[in-house]
C-alpha cells in the first residue's frame, strides 16, 4: 500500500502540464482516481494517517477493552481459582499415579526385568530393592498410603504393607539379605505372584486404571478385563443415573408445559400469583423440601395414611414410595421443575396468539393448530429446560442421598462415597470426569441435532 | 373461484352486539349486508369496533347478541376452522418454523388434499403474488412486503370465497403500501373473492374498496362507495374523518328544497345543502372540502354568497398549494389549489373573498 501513497497523486497530476486538451486531462485524472479507488478495494483499507484501518481501530478500542477486562477480572479470577483450577486438578487426579514409582523407585526399576506373565516370583534383586525402598518409606510413613492405593486394585494389600512395614523397619537393607525368603516368612503375601504383578502393573506414573475401574474394568497382566461379578456396580449406577435423569426430565416436561402455558397466557395478575407459586420452592431450603417428601412418601406418611383412610390401600400393604427409585424421581422432579418451567415460559411469552388464530383460520383444529404451529415454536424452550434439568439431575447428590435408599442413588452418591469414605480420590475423579464428558457429549449432540442457537432462556 | 357474483347477500350481520365486560357495548346493533364479490372496508379510529366485527366474522370472538350469516347460514356456532374464511393478519402471522411453501401448504394439508394437488396449488398461489422463486425461504428471510404477499397467498391458497384482512399493510412503508393496495385490489378482482378489509387509513379505504363502512363508537356511521363517502358525508364525523375538511358553525336560517341559508356565528350568511338539518333555527356545522373552495369570482355561481378571508400561511407542496385562511373566526380554514402555470400564489396578509357551489357545502349535525 505504500507505493499507492506515492504514485497516487503523481498519476493524478501527470497529464496536466503536457496535454493541451483539458478534456483529455480531466478524463485521465478521472481514470487515475478510479485506479486508486480500485486498489483501495483490493488492498487493506487505510485510515486517514495511512496506517491500516484495522490496526488503527484496534488502537482506538484498546482502552475500552482494557476497561472491560478490569471489570470482569474479579469474577474471572474467582472462577479460575474456584472452578477451572479444581476441575483441571480433578482431571489430572483421575490419571495421576506417581505414588508407586515415588515410594518404591528401586523396586519399579528392578521389576522391569521381570516377566510378570511367567508365573514365577521375581528374583532376589527385586526383593532387595523392595526392602531398601520400604525402609525409606516406613521412615517417611508413606508405605501405608501406598498400601491403601494398591488395595484399590487388590484387596488385602493395605494390611500386607502395614504389617510388613513394622518388620522391615528393623532390617538392614545392606547386610540383612537375602530377603526373598525372609519376606515370604513375614507374610506369605510376598510369595504370591499377583502381589508383584499388581505392583508392576500400577507402577507407571500415569494410569488408565481409575478410568477402567470407573467402568467396572481393571488392568490384569493379560490386559484389560472386567471386574469380578460381585464388584461390578458402577456401570449399573451410570445407567441408572442416566435413565432416571431422563425420566425426571420427561416428567418435568410433562408437568411443566401446561404450567408454562398458563403462565404465558393468563392475565398478568393471575400469572404473577402463579409465578410466585412456581418460584416458591426456590426460596425454601433444599433440605427442607427433600425432607418434606420424606414425610409425605414414607409408609407411615401423609399419602399412605390418606390412602388407607380412604380405603384404597390396605393397612398391611402400605405403598413403598420412598428409599427407592420412585421416591428419587418424585422428589427430584419437584425440585427441578422450576428449571423447566422458566425457560419454557420465557419462550412461550414471545409467541403471539395470532399464530394460533392464523392456524385456525386456515382450517386447523385446536389440536392441529397446537401441534403443528404452537408446539414447534416452543421446542427451543423445551430444549433449554431439558438441558438444564438433565444436566442438573445427572449430577444431583443430596436428594437421592436422602430419599433414594440403596436402589435410588445416583453415580454422584458413589463419587461422594469415594471422596469421603473410601478415600479413593482417583476413582472419584475418574467418575467425575466421565460424568463431565457425558454432559459435554450430550451438549454437543444437542447442538448437532437441534442447534444450540435454538436454545432460548429468554 | 371465478363464480358469477350474484346480488344476493353473502355476508350478513343482523342486529349484532358485542360486549367484553358486560357493561359497555363495543359493537352496537350492527346491521350489514354484503353481496358476493364485494370489497368492503371497515374504516374507523382505533376502538371503534371494526376489528371486533372482523374477529366475530372470523369466529375468534362470539357475538353477544344477534346473528352473523355466511351464504345464508348462521355461523354463530361454527368454530373458526370450519368457516373456511381466509384471513390476513396485521403482522402476517406466517409460521416462522415453516418455509414459505410449507406455510402455504398448511391449509391444504389440514384439508387432506393430496401431495401433487397441494404442490400445484401452492405454486399457483405463489405465482399469483409473484413470489414463485421464494418457496424454500423462511418468513424471517423475507422483507415486509414479501411477507405480506405470502400472507395474502396463504389466505387465498385454499380458495376461500371470503377473505378477511386486518390492517394488512400497516407495517409497510408508504410507497410499498400504495403498491400493495393496487396489488391486493387486482388479485381480489381477478379471483372474484369477497373481501372484508379493516383499516384506519382512509386513503387505503378510498382507493381499494367497492364500499366503505365508517365505524365510530360501535356504530356504522355511513356505508357507501368511496366517492359518495367523500363527496356526500352523512354526518360531521364522516366529514371530519374522511379526507381534509373545513367546518364552520352556525344556525339554519332558511330551508328550501336542497338549499339552505346558514348564518355563521359571526353573522355572515352562506349557502349550503341541508343534509342533517331539518328545521330553521337548528344549530349546524357546515362542511366544505378544501379543494372546492373558490376565490376566483368568475367561477362562482351567480348570486352566491361570498366570505371575506385573510391569508395566514401559504404552503408549497409540489403538486398542490395549501393555503391557510382565517374565515369567519376560524383560523384553520384550508384551501387547496392545483399547481397550474396560471395559479396565483397567495401571500400571507392578503385579503381575499372566497365562495363555493352550494351543493359542495353541506350542513350537517352540530
Amino acid at each position: 500500500m505504500s507505493d499507492l501513497k506515492s504514485t497516487g497523486p503523481q498519476t493524478a497530476d501527470a497529464p496536466t502540464p503536457e496535454d493541451a486538451f483539458h478534456e483529455v486531462a480531466a478524463l485521465e485524472a478521472k481514470d487515475a482516481q478510479e485506479d486508486i479507488h480500485d486498489e483501495r478495494v483490493k488492498g487493506p483499507v487505510l485510515a486517514a494517517d495511512g496506517t491500516p484501518l484495522k490496526r488503527s481501530l484496534n488502537r482506538a478500542l484498546r482502552m475500552q477493552k482494557m476497561r472491560a477486562m478490569m471489570l470482569i477480572a474479579p469474577l474471572l479470577i474467582f472462577v479460575l481459582i474456584t472452578f477451572i483450577f479444581p476441575i483441571l486438578q480433578m482431571l489430572w487426579r483421575s490419571v495421576e499415579n506417581e505414588i508407586v514409582s515415588q515410594t518404591l523407585p528401586n523396586t519399579v526399576i528392578a521389576l522391569e526385568q521381570w516377566d510378570e506373565k511367567s508365573g514365577e516370583l521375581p528374583p532376589e534383586d527385586v526383593y532387595a530393592a523392595f526392602v531398601k525402598d520400604m525402609k525409606v518409606a516406613v521412615a517417611n510413613k508413606t508405605h501405608t498410603k501406598l498400601g491403601t492405593r494398591l488395595n484399590y486394585e487388590q484387596t488385602g494389600l493395605s494390611s500386607l504393607f502395614r504389617k510388613s512395614g513394622r518388620k522391615i523397619k528393623k532390617w538392614d537393607p545392606e547386610t540383612g539379605g537375602p530377603f526373598k525368603e525372609k519376606l515370604i516368612k513375614v507374610n506369605k503375601g510376598w510369595g504370591d505372584v499377583t502381589t508383584w504383578q499388581t505392583i508392576k502393573l500400577h507402577s507407571s506414573p500415569i494410569t488408565a486404571g481409575y478410568f477402567l475401574n470407573a467402568v467396572d474394568m481393571r488392568l490384569t497382566p493379560d490386559g484389560v478385563a472386567m471386574q469380578p461379578e460381585n464388584k461390578q456396580i458402577l456401570l449399573k449406577l451410570f445407567g441408572r443415573t442416566f435413565v432416571m435423569s431422563l425420566v425426571i426430565t420427561f416428567a418435568c416436561i410433562a408437568l411443566g408445559y401446561p404450567v408454562a402455558w398458563l403462565l404465558a397466557n393468563l392475565p398478568a395478575r393471575s400469572a404473577n400469583m402463579l409465578m410466585i407459586l412456581v418460584l416458591l420452592p426456590f426460596w425454601t431450603s433444599l433440605l427442607v423440601r427433600t425432607s418434606a417428601w420424606k414425610v409425605m412418601l414414607q409408609q407411615q406418611g401423609v399419602i399412605n395414611d390418606t390412602l388407607v383412610w380412604l380405603g384404597l390401600v390396605d393397612d398391611a400393604n402400605r405403598l413403598v414410595m420412598i428409599n427407592n427409585q420412585f421416591g428419587t424421581i418424585v422428589a427430584m422432579t419437584h425440585i427441578l421443575l422450576p428449571f423447566m418451567i422458566l425457560p419454557m415460559y420465557s419462550v412461550m411469552q414471545t409467541i403471539p396468539p395470532s399464530y394460533l388464530r392464523a392456524a385456525k383460520s386456515l382450517g386447523a383444529t385446536n389440536w392441529t393448530a397446537f401441534w403443528r404451529v404452537y408446539f414447534p415454536q416452543t421446542v427451543p424452550g423445551i430444549g433449554a429446560g431439558s438441558i438444564l434439568v438433565f444436566i442438573l439431575a445427572i449430577g444431583y447428590y443430596i436428594t437421592p442421598e436422602i430419599v433414594g435408599g440403596t436402589k435410588g442413588v445416583f453415580i454422584s452418591n458413589r463419587i461422594a462415597y469415594h471422596i469421603s469414605s473410601s478415600l479413593n480420590w482417583g476413582l472419584a475423579a475418574a467418575l467425575g470426569t466421565i460424568l463431565l464428558a457425558v454432559v459435554l457429549i450430550l451438549y454437543w449432540a444437542y447442538d448437532k441435532i437441534v442447534g444450540i442457537d435454538n436454545v432460548k432462556l429468554g | 373461484m371465478a363464480e358469477t357474483t350474484g346480488n344476493d347477500a353473502f355476508v350478513e350481520f343482523e342486529r349484532v352486539q358485542k360486549s367484553y365486560d358486560g357493561e359497555t357495548l363495543v359493537v352496537k346493533d350492527l346491521n350489514l349486508t354484503m353481496p358476493k364479490g364485494e370489497f368492503l372496508t371497515m374504516l374507523g379510529p382505533s376502538g371503534s369496533g371494526k376489528t371486533t366485527c372482523l374477529m366475530m366474522l372470523a369466529g375468534f370472538e362470539t357475538a353477544t347478541h344477534g346473528d352473523i350469516r355466511l351464504g345464508g347460514v348462521s355461523i354463530n356456532n361454527i368454530p373458526p376452522h370450519k368457516r373456511g374464511i381466509g384471513m390476513v393478519f396485521q403482522n402476517y402471522a406466517l409460521f416462522p418454523h415453516m418455509t414459505v411453501a410449507e406455510n402455504l401448504s398448511f391449509p391444504l394439508e389440514v384439508r387432506k388434499i393430496g401431495k401433487a394437488e397441494r404442490e400445484e396449488k401452492v405454486k399457483r398461489a405463489l405465482d399469483m403474488v409473484q413470489m414463485g422463486a421464494f418457496g424454500g425461504r423462511r418468513p424471517a428471510q423475507l422483507s415486509g412486503g414479501q411477507q405480506q404477499r405470502i400472507a395474502l397467498a396463504r389466505a387465498l391458497v385454499f380458495e376461500a370465497e371470503l377473505v378477511l384482512m386486518d390492517e394488512p399493510l400497516g407495517a409497510l412503508d408508504k410507497q410499498l403500501r400504495e403498491h400493495m393496495q393496487f396489488e391486493i385490489k387486482r388479485i381480489a378482482d381477478n379471483l372474484g373473492i369477497t373481501v372484508v378489509y379493516v383499516t384506519h387509513d382512509q386513503t387505503e379505504a378510498l382507493t381499494m374498496s367497492d364500499r366503505v363502512a365508517v365505524f365510530d363508537d360501535g356504530v356504522i356511521q355511513q356505508l357507501a362507495p368511496p366517492d359518495v363517502l367523500y363527496e356526500e358525508p352523512q354526518n360531521s364525523f364522516v366529514a371530519q374523518f374522511i379526507g381534509e375538511n373545513n367546518t364552520l358553525e352556525g344556525v339554519v336560517k332558511e330551508i328550501s328544497g336542497d338549499r339552505c341559508l346558514v348564518q355563521l356565528d359571526d353573522g355572515e350568511l352562506i349557502d349550503a345543502k341541508p343534509v342533517n338539518v331539518s328545521k330553521v333555527g337548528e344549530r349546524t356545522r357546515v362542511s366544505i372540502r378544501p379543494e372546492r373552495v373558490e376565490y376566483n369570482k368568475d367561477r362562482l355561481q351567480e348570486g352566491a354568497h361570498t366570505l371575506k378571508a385573510e391569508v395566514l400561511e401559504f404552503i408549497y407542496m409540489g403538486d398542490i398549494f395549501r393555503t391557510r385562511l382565517r374565515v369567519a373566526g376560524n383560523d384553520e380554514f384550508i384551501i387547496k389549489t392545483r399547481n397550474a402555470p396560471d395559479q396565483v400564489r397567495l401571500q400571507p396578509g392578503t385579503q381575499i373573498e372566497i365562495g363555493w357551489l352550494p351543493q359542495d357545502c353541506r350542513a350537517l349535525d352540530a
